[in-house]
């Protein structure tokens, strides 16, 4: 990785033990739009803010929800060409371990991996941390599960979080709201109410973004016109 | 002379009711001499999941420690057991690797998967699967294994009756096969209703010959 005069890492230790490029790498996560994730007792939901540069782009051609196998997807907060190496990366690893083993990655290992990958490039010759923090969303035979992952390369999992802009206000939402029983329809609700916090400007299908999988373990990201209704259950 | 015929072997893999039995001969020779009476061709992987080889003994004894090895690390990292059809996969992918270079043994893989639902497989020294729902045979013996089985089995027989047969297959082939038998082992898995699965390993007295 990186030619000569580079294979050194440009990450590197701060006298207080910091790795000052990895804060820098949060910074950049945090003022990323917010993405959020809630695990419910029969499937996941992740959401997110779609906001776009200029009324002139095209929303349709623009995905921030990703499947990485048709039972995980992720959303990220921050750099999106960063997310797209990773979820590029991350598909790739998923189908070399189903050609070993001929059976579907478990989230786990599929998060593990791509942690590692997020770690690599903090201690590698050249180049620099990803600028994304993911939430990866998915339901294997350990029912659904809920993952956060770092530019650093540490990885958790959650019942509820968020990432970006907003995360303070949406985790206090969440930590209010969230309830251990919570069913795939009520995670839904509650995912876009915590959106709605802090959203400025009017919310609607064609801002936003919602993925949702349930025991079907089908991975799928609503359509406009699906999340439309939902924000009307909501009003 | 093939290479497969040097050390000599046989090994046969049945189903039964909630029940599988692997077998195989003892002897180690090179070529027509007998060097051992005790060898070892069915190794252990897990609790539920049994592995024999057959071919060349020095091939059969690094593909088991390879496997280990990578079951082992599987088991680290993803905290559970190996199911058996992801296991035949990897010996599938692990043969294939040496395409041009083989390791010269087949491979007989028998263990319980899901609802305790038994799995037998075979595969030729380059990793072609074959599963079959009754019994897998393989070694210098496996003509004869083929039409003893063939003859002999019968769907869902319980724990004693498939030790019965596979015992008599087994020592009937080796029989018509100069390079394989001084005795037989079996090993017999069964999961019992209540109690955890359990194992009968049996050595058995054949022709010494």
């Amino acid at each position: 990785m990186g030619d000569s005069q580079y294979s050194f890492s440009l990450t590197t230790f701060s006298p207080s033990g910091k790795l000052v490029q990895i804060e820098h790498a949060l910074q950049a996560v945090g003022s990323g739009q917010t993405s959020l994730g809630i695990k419910a007792a029969n499937g996941v939901v992740v959401a997110t803010e779609k906001k776009l540069p200029s009324i002139l782009v095209d929303e349709t051609s623009v995905q921030k929800i990703q499947l990485m196998t048709p039972n995980i997807g992720v959303v990220y907060s921050g750099m999106g060409p960063d997310s797209r190496v990773l979820v590029r990366k991350s598909r790739k690893q998923a189908q070399q371990y189903f050609r070993l083993y001929k059976e579907p990655i478990p989230i786990t290992q599929l998060v593990r991996e791509t942690a590692a990958v997020m770690q690599e490039f903090t201690q590698s010759g050249g180049v620099r941390p990803f600028g994304v923090s993911l939430l990866i969303a998915g339901y294997d035979d350990n029912g659904p599960q809920l993952y956060q992952v770092d530019p650093s390369g540490s990885y958790f999992s959650w019942k509820a979080s968020a990432m970006g802009k907003n995360v303070s206000n949406a985790k206090t939402f969440l930590e209010k709201r969230y309830t251990e029983d919570m069913e795939l329809e009520d995670a839904i609700h509650t995912a876009i109410l915590t959106l709605k916090e802090g959203f400025e400007g009017q919310i609607s299908g064609k801002n936003i973004e919602i993925g949702i999988i349930g025991a079907d373990r089908k991975f799928r990201v609503l359509s406009s016109s699906e999340i439309d209704d939902y924000l009307a259950e909501v009003e | 002379m093939s290479i497969f015929e040097y050390n000599g072997s046989a090994l046969v893999a049945m189903v039964g009711k909630n029940c599988f039995a692997i077998a195989s001969d003892r002897r180690l020779g090179v070529q027509l001499q007998t060097v051992a009476t005790d060898f070892q061709r069915v190794f252990k992987i897990h609790d539920r999941l049994y592995i024999g080889l057959s071919g060349l003994a020095t091939d059969a004894q690094t593909m088991y420690q390879k496997l280990v090895f990578r079951h082992k690390l599987y088991q680290l990292r993803e905290e559970r057991d190996m199911k058996p059809q992801t296991f035949a996969s990897l010996v599938s992918a692990l043969l294939y690797e040496k395409r041009f270079g083989p390791f010269f043994c087949q491979p007989v893989i028998a263990g319980l998967g899901d609802n305790d639902e038994p799995f037998i497989c075979t595969m030729d020294c380059l990793g072609a699967k074959e599963l079959a729902k009754d019994f897998v045979v393989s070694g210098t013996a496996s003509e004869s294994l083929y039409g003893a089985c063939e003859s002999m089995y019968k769907p869902d027989m319980e724990p004693e009756e498939l030790f019965e047969t596979i015992s008599q297959a087994l020592l009937s082939s080796v029989d018509r096969d100069c390079l394989s038998g001084w005795g037989g082992y079996v090993l017999l898995v069964y999961a019992a209703l209540l109690t955890p699965t359990e194992v009968q390993e049996k050595i058995l007295k054949g022709r010494m010959d």
